[in-house]
């Protein structure tokens, strides 16, 4: 064999080899997504929305569960949100070259790759111990802390991509700062904010980990904030490991419903992006 | 091109095929400066861009600053509007007066300052809203105003610009629902909508077609007898045609400063007649 | 006209809402500020919550409790040892799984797939990325690790069985869970965060240096291994960092599959613990001052780690943007 026949063969060898682990990346997201579909499907009723976890042996649904994931994710996003935002703006807009901005962005970044169960920890110190027992409003606040660096993030990076021509044209109109912002740049930004809240509420709905030992779980119906209450990842972590089958069932429901509504959101927060950048 | 000339009848003046505005009055003893710059020098950091400029903005007249890419002559347009403070690290030095009144002093209040000087870029920046909203956005800033008189001013604005009748009919259409040479417009109506006394004009018709360009050179001719305007070109064809005084920088310093007509028939400096004869550039 | 705005200037009520406009700018600097400064309020937080929660235990145990293997809830003896070695483990083995098969995603994405295949590929990585670590979990304990107890193991369990060695590393029973099953979730989860960093680091590379190399006869596999590889060097290892920060931190999926077992097995298809697991598992049923301290200790630990990890990820990765950013 000619030196540039071995190297032609290196060559196809190693490509076969990426496309191969192409072929592999692909082949877990259908292969999870696969079994996911059908042990999730053939869990599926109404009763998953209309009753209440059940005890042990007994047939049942999530209500509760979906309830106390809605609520805590909701009021998450509510708290977390306007804080994201303002320290994405800070950033963009006055922190483009202060060593503060600077070191706030690097542990913002650091925040975002955390790992989640540190936060559940920390609320845990925070609320549960004063408090003296868990609850939804602990939860809900674990949550916040999950979605501030995401929404954060996603919003400097919008921002930055909004023209400086737009806020010299606003500036020469004699706008200050706060409206240069508030009126022209969040407007213009705007589906990239959006984007970052889908993705940060994709984010949080499957978070699992920072729930264990803030809202708990809660077997029955309880739309009390001051008391533990269920959730659909916890009632999944603990119904997977339990040796009832209807729990089992029940668990494999609950992931297939976490898993469409992420990629329901993730997908919109694409199409809305690349929609918008379409139109400039 | 069919202009509105203020002096009717008078002729036109060719000089190696550019034709020149009509001349008019313009003796600088019998006119008003409407802004004075005295000694400006200019830093991006330690880097000094503008080197003691001195010259003279008169009350209602075009002045066009001219010279190759880098001769500094928009930073010269963004120091009359301080809008060179949005960056940090950037520095004049000198006085700048407008109505004598020192604008680069850290009293004067630069939204106001802003408010007074209107500026045109490069390429139009539509904000994200309503043709209507964009114009009625810069006066809500600092008068008091009914909804009728808004809406009165926004007429007068679009009209003052030459847009009214393209648009009158959309006006709650985005303003990015425009072509460019519309947007432009916009972009002027929105500026002199909060009645400035200046306008600065930065290559307003550079991302622009011929077609559009015309008009917007067209409206620079009509506004000249309401506003002070400078304006930044790269084409030395539209200095001749639009302005009554052109200033020829070159790599940050001030090589002439004259009437039009001088700079582009008799002028002193060799490098400016190297620069208008497109010796290069 | 002039004359207009000049009046207008003067006016009084134009000096009220000049200062009303620099107030609410400054109102505006300080909430944005405020809100950034958070971010620093909650890693504090954290910080001190943490040592605050794990002073007990450090106070009782001591430099031990790095060392201990023991973990016994009756008698109170907690040591991090086999929580650490389960960590570790399963994270190398993740990465042993992970860096290959990303390495060869972000080349196939940049360098040979069609136009029209990379989006949905892309895409399709980064839906992996979305898919809560939870779902990772079910599915490898209800798909995965009886495949690999039935299939895989038995396998690896007879073919390394004669190999001095290896054999008690590979040694059975096939349980199904464990350090491997862990191990290879998680190199399953950091595929899309170390691929999609790779995917970018690989597009910084000028098109025009990638040219020069095909102009002088390179096969495409040279210009990667000679080109593009080196010349984003820093790059892949802040990608490889930050895949390896979230593999050691980690928890949901590992909790699933790695059989809570607090002892170091020399064999890696045994069940063990990591530290997130730990947490996750005994936390709420943690009775005891010194127990739940333990617990937070271990979290500290592991904030420790993977705190360095990332920050170094991170300044790895600003470093490449910086040296891309002159070079282009």
């Amino acid at each position: 064999m000619t030196l540039y026949e071995r190297r032609k063969m290196k060559n196809r060898l190693a490509l076969a080899a990426s496309s191969v682990a192409a072929l592999i990346g692909l082949f877990w997201l259908l292969a999870i997504l696969g079994t996911l579909l059908v042990n999730g499907v053939s869990s599926l009723s109404w009763q998953l929305f209309t009753d209440s976890t059940p005890p042990p042996g007994n047939t049942g649904g999530l209500l509760n569960a979906i309830y106390g994931s809605v609520v805590m994710s909701f009021f998450g996003i509510l708290f977390g949100t306007p804080v994201g935002i303002l320290a994405g703006t800070y950033l963009a807009e006055y922190g483009k070259s202060n060593p503060l901005a600077s070191l706030i962005r690097f542990v913002n970044d650091i925040l975002l790759s955390a790992p989640s169960i540190i936060i559940g920890l920390f609320v845990y110190e925070l609320m549960v111990v004063p408090m003296g027992h868990f609850s939804a409003w602990a939860g809900t606040v674990a949550l916040a802390l999950i979605v501030v660096p995401v929404v954060l993030r996603t919003t400097e990076d919008m921002l930055n991509l909004v023209p400086d021509s737009l806020r010299e044209a606003a500036a020469g109109l004699g706008a200050p700062k706060w409206q240069v912002v508030g009126h022209v740049v969040y407007r213009a930004a705007r589906s990239g904010i959006v984007t970052g809240i889908l993705l940060s509420i994709a984010r949080v709905s499957g978070e699992t980990a920072p729930l264990l030992f803030t809202a708990l779980n809660n077997q029955f119906w309880s739309a009390n904030m001051n008391t533990p209450m269920a959730n659909l990842p916890v009632v999944i972590f603990q119904f997977a490991l339990s040796p009832y089958e209807d729990w089992r069932k029940l668990a494999w429901a609950g992931a297939l419903l976490i898993t469409v509504t992420i990629l329901v959101l993730n997908i919109s927060a694409r199409l809305l992006t690349s929609r918008s950048s379409a139109r400039q | 091109m069919d202009r509105p000339s203020e002096a009717p009848g008078a002729a036109t003046t060719q000089f190696r095929g550019i034709s020149l505005a009509s001349p008019r009055v313009m003796d600088p003893a019998s006119l008003t400066e409407k802004i004075s710059i005295k000694s400006l020098d200019f830093y991006y950091g330690s880097h000094k861009t503008l080197k003691d400029i001195s010259l003279s903005i008169y009350d209602r007249r075009v002045t066009a600053f001219i010279g190759p890419s880098g001769c500094g002559k928009s930073t010269l347009l963004r120091v009359l509007n301080r809008m060179y403070d949005l960056y940090p690290g950037q520095r004049a030095d000198g006085t700048v007066l407008l109505d004598g009144q020192d604008i680069l002093s850290p009293k004067q209040d630069i939204n106001l300052l802003r408010a007074r000087i209107g500026m045109v870029f490069q390429r139009p920046t539509p904000f994200p809203m309503s043709i209507f909203d964009n114009v009625a956005f810069g006066m809500r800033l600092y008068e008091r105003l009914s909804q009728s008189e808004i809406e009165g001013r926004v007429e007068e604005a679009l009209k003052g610009a030459a847009l009214w009748t393209e648009v009158k009919e959309k006006l709650n259409q985005s303003g990015l629902s425009l072509s460019g040479g519309q947007q432009q417009r916009l972009c002027i109506a929105r500026a002199i909508a909060v009645r400035p006394s200046v306008l600065l004009l930065d290559e307003p018709a550079s991302a622009l077609d011929p077609i559009s360009t015309a008009k917007i050179e067209e409206l620079i001719d009509s506004l000249q007898s309401q506003y002070t305007i400078a304006i930044v070109t790269h084409n030395m064809q539209q200095a001749a045609r639009v302005s009554d005084f052109t200033a020829f920088l070159l790599m940050g310093e001030l090589v002439e400063f004259s009437r039009t007509e001088d700079i582009f028939t008799k002028p002193s400096d060799p490098r400016t007649e190297a620069y208008v004869t497109g010796r290069f550039g | 006209m002039s004359q207009q705005t000049e009046t207008l200037a003067l006016h009084p009520e134009i000096q009220t809402r000049i200062q009303k406009q620099r107030g609410l700018d400054k109102a505006f600097r300080y909430v944005t500020l405020s809100a950034a400064l958070l971010v620093l309020v909650i890693l504090g937080g954290v910080i001190i919550s943490l040592v605050e929660g794990s002073l007990p235990a450090l106070k009782k145990f001591g430099f031990d409790f790095l060392t201990t293997e023991r973990w016994n809830p009756v008698t109170e003896v907690f040591g991090a040892r086999a929580a650490i070695y389960g960590t570790l483990m399963t994270s190398a083995i993740a990465m042993i799984v992970g860096i290959p098969v990303s390495f060869g995603i972000a080349i196939f994405l940049t360098e040979l797939a069609p136009e029209w295949l990379k989006r949905p590929i892309g895409i399709a990585i980064e839906l992996l990325a979305g898919i809560p670590s939870i779902i990772y979990g079910i599915w490898g304990l209800f798909v995965l690790a009886p495949f690999l107890q039935s299939n895989i193991q038995p396998l690896i369990i007879a073919v390394f069985a004669d190999v001095p060695g290896l054999s008690s590393f590979f040694a059975g029973p096939p349980y199904g869970i464990g350090i491997f099953t862990a191990g290879l979730i998680l190199g399953i989860m950091v595929l899309p965060f170390i691929t999609s960093v790779t995917r970018d680091v690989f597009e910084t590379v000028p098109a025009l240096l990638k040219e020069s190399a095909y102009g002088l006869g390179a096969t495409t596999w040279e210009v990667v291994w000679q080109i593009v590889i080196p010349y984003t060097r820093v790059g892949l290892v802040g990608g490889v960092m930050l895949g390896l920060g979230r593999a050691l931190g980690e928890t949901m999926a590992v909790t699933f599959v790695i059989g809570n077992a607090h002892r170091i097995s020399p064999s890696i298809l045994a069940p063990g613990t990591t530290i997130s697991a730990s947490i996750a598992n005994e936390f709420t049923e943690a009775v005891g001052e010194i127990y739940t301290s333990a617990l937070v200790a271990l979290g500290l630990l592991l904030f420790v780690i993977t705190f360095t990890v990332l920050a170094m990820a991170k300044v790895m990765l600003i470093r490449m943007q910086r040296s891309a950013g002159t070079r282009t």
